[in-house]
């Protein structure tokens, strides 16, 4: 069995964000993969350690010859090869950046397409299902519970709704995305899995070891234009505003007068 | 950044795993466990798995394979987690195995180092006594051979992780020779006849456990002494270069990270209606603060460069270890003062920090023994 997992590079969240007239200023910015997408690496390689059923984790990145930094520390974790196609990862919009991850799958043929919920940078969480839409795929989103069938034909699908869980268990070939909780210790499960057997919650570190073999490991390069896709824009920025600043708000006297101040200046009660 | 010549990708993606490491694992709990003088052993095995602990160690014994330069890249990463203990602690296996490295046979390293990497064992090493520190061909502690075994009777003092250690790399004396007479052993904490100190209250690094060793009468199998006898001097200067960069990366890590506070301070701290960093003394104390750590930091990643290209260095190891740990001494000082009263209080960063560096001009080497190291290879005479 083979799966792919699609990474992003985006400007890492714990930085503060700086503004540039009416765009984010990209300039010196530390870039880190899209944690929810490391998220489905980590789930990729629980799947591969516990099942003894995945033969290859192959991880796709769209981006400039930078982002093979990020694709590298994919490997370091522990996935077996890389794809970068060449592209501009900034101005992609989500129809342009399905096209390109359904033209690799037909290349790939894997048997899962794992991919983070949505991208903390655009959080659009539009391209899994465009992609399932174009392959007419099954699909299950925001994943925070995986079983692997033993004969590999199934997944179950663990996904959080009110009040609880909903289990959907989907035919392989199909597409998969994670949520957060898909790296708690005990969320993805095989036949091959041990009873009681936890992970470490989150996703792993490139240990110096992994980081070494990473260097070892092939990326291929690909141009859009080898994948015979047409890439007009879809999504065109008209204008950016930020929104209005907030103005202080006021302290009350008592719980009267916050009750009126609720019904007749807010009109919320 | 400056000092990017000297890396290559691989240091990159390992100071983002070090990095996130402190942040997750040590970060949370650095005031609580230097305020309780000790971590929980668990972090070993964390460390271990997260592929940092012995990232510099060959991987023929379950080490990361790295250079010089990622054991530097770790340190500076892992202070960020705010406890120079912890990473001390942690490291105490990078001065005690080095030992192992350069002396033991095949048969030793396989038996004593995997278990050390796998976070399962903590190793130490033991050269100081109470009678003798930057004087090593003073050491007392004897090691007398009876039959198969030595008998080690004296005692070893300061010793980083030595009440958690499970193994020992001890310096013993077995000859009469000043130099000639020292041998190292692998002595094993439960053992008969050893006991460690409670551990010694200290002005900083106090999340590192520094211990006061005593063994009476200790039997050591002679299978656990490393190269032959009188051995040991020569271990102790070939494995003295990577403790001392070690040393000079705690030098310039510590200090930048004060510079990061003390820069965050002056932002955000106003006197007399702006910023503290809108008053030209403390702007250009800033800019002092980070021309030292800038030329602190760029030096001893040269000298790391050229040693982890095999190169043998110790008159600018040694000038990396002093300029580091005086610049540290500087910085962190006016860093506290930037922070002013708030310096002074314990639950602030850079008052820590300030107390940690000044072990960097004592261990491993003193300020004055570098000095005589670097002017014996001045043309002085
Ligand atoms: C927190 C901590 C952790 C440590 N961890 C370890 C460890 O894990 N293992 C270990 O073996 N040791 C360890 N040490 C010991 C450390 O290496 C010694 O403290 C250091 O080498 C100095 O030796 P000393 O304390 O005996 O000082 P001394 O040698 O007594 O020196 C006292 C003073 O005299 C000066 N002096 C000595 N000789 C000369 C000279 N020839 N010319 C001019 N001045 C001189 C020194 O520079 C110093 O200022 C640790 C120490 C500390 C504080």
């Amino acid at each position: 069995m083979k799966i792919l997992v699609t990474a992003k590079r985006v400007p890492d969240p714990e930085q503060k964000v700086k503004v540039q007239g009416d765009a984010i200023d990209l300039s010196g910015m530390n870039f880190v993969v899209n944690p929810f997408d490391e998220y489905a690496v980590e789930a990729a390689l629980r799947l591969k350690e516990s099942s003894g059923a995945v033969d290859e984790i192959v991880v796709l990145t769209i981006g400039s010859k930078d982002v093979t930094q990020q694709l590298r520390s994919c490997l370091a974790m522990g996935a077996d090869r890389g794809i970068l196609v060449e592209g501009d990862d900034d101005s992609l919009d989500s129809e342009q950046t399905a096209r390109i991850i359904k033209a690799v799958y037909e290349r790939e043929s894997p048997d899962l397409l794992l991919m983070g919920k949505q991208a903390v940078d655009g959080d659009n969480n539009q391209v899994a299902q465009l992609v399932a839409g174009k392959l007419d795929l099954p699909q299950a989103c925001f994943a925070g519970q995986l079983e692997l069938e033993g004969d590999a034909s199934a997944i179950t699908v663990g996904r959080e709704i009110d009040g609880g869980m909903e289990f959907k268990k989907v035919p392989l070939p199909s597409v998969v995305t994670v949520d957060l909780r898909i790296v708690m210790p005990t969320a993805v499960k095989t036949a091959g899995s041990k009873d009681n057997q936890e992970y470490a919650e989150g996703p792993r570190y490139a240990s110096l070891k992994g980081i070494m073999q990473a260097k070892k490991k092939k990326i291929d390069e690909i141009s859009v234009g080898d994948l015979g896709v047409e890439l007009e824009q879809w999504v065109k920025t008209t204008s950016v505003e930020t929104p209005p600043s907030r103005s202080a708000g006021i302290k009350v006297e008592s719980v009267d007068e916050l009750v009126d101040k609720l019904q007749n200046e807010a009109k919320v009660l | 950044m400056l000092v990017k010549p000297f890396l290559d990708e691989s240091h990159e993606l390992f100071r983002e795993s070090c990095t996130r490491f402190a942040e997750r694992e040590i970060k949370p709990y650095a005031y609580e466990w230097e305020e309780a003088e000790g971590f929980p052993r668990e972090l070993y095995f964390k460390a271990a798995k997260a592929g940092i602990l012995g990232a510099s160690m060959p991987e023929a014994y379950g080490g990361g394979g790295g250079d010089v330069l990622h054991g530097l890249v770790m340190t500076e990463s892992l202070l960020r987690g705010g406890s120079s203990g912890v990473v001390a602690g942690l490291g105490s296996l990078n001065i005690a195995l080095p030992v192992l490295l350069v002396l033991a046979d095949e048969e030793q390293k396989q038996r004593f180092i995997p278990p050390v990497l796998r976070g399962e064992q903590i190793a130490a090493l033991g050269v100081t006594e109470p009678g003798a520190g930057s004087d090593v061909s003073g050491l007392r502690l004897r090691a007398r051979r009876d039959g198969d075994d030595y008998v080690l009777s004296g005692s070893k003092t300061f010793i980083t992780s030595g009440a958690v250690a499970d193994i020992v790399v001890t310096l013993a004396r077995t000859g009469d020779h000043p130099h000639d007479g020292l041998t190292f052993f692998v002595v094993e904490t439960a053992a008969k006849g050893f006991s460690a100190s409670k551990r010694l209250k200290k002005t900083g690094w106090r999340a590192s456990d520094t211990a006061e060793l005593s063994y009476d009468d200790v039997r050591v199998p002679v299978r656990n002494r490393l190269g032959d006898e009188g051995s040991g001097f020569r271990a102790v200067m070939q494995t003295f270069q990577g403790e001392r960069l070690g040393l000079a990366a705690f030098g310039h890590g510590s200090a930048e990270i004060a510079l990061d506070e003390a820069m965050r301070y002056a932002r955000e701290r106003e006197a007399f209606g702006r910023p503290l960093a809108g008053h030209q003394v403390t702007r250009h104390k800033l800019a002092e603060m980070a021309t030292e750590v800038t030329v602190a930091k760029a030096f001893n990643y040269l000298v790391a460069r050229r040693v982890a290209d095999g190169a043998y260095l110790p008159r600018e190891v040694s000038m990396a270890k002093n300029f580091s740990s005086s610049v540290a001494q500087r910085v962190c000082y006016e860093a506290v003062q930037i922070f002013g009263g708030m310096g002074y209080m314990r639950e602030t960063l850079v008052e820590r920090l300030a107390r940690d560096v000044r072990l960097l001009p004592i261990g491993g080497g003193t300020q004055e023994i570098m000095n005589e190291v670097i002017s014996k290879m001045l043309p002085l005479r």
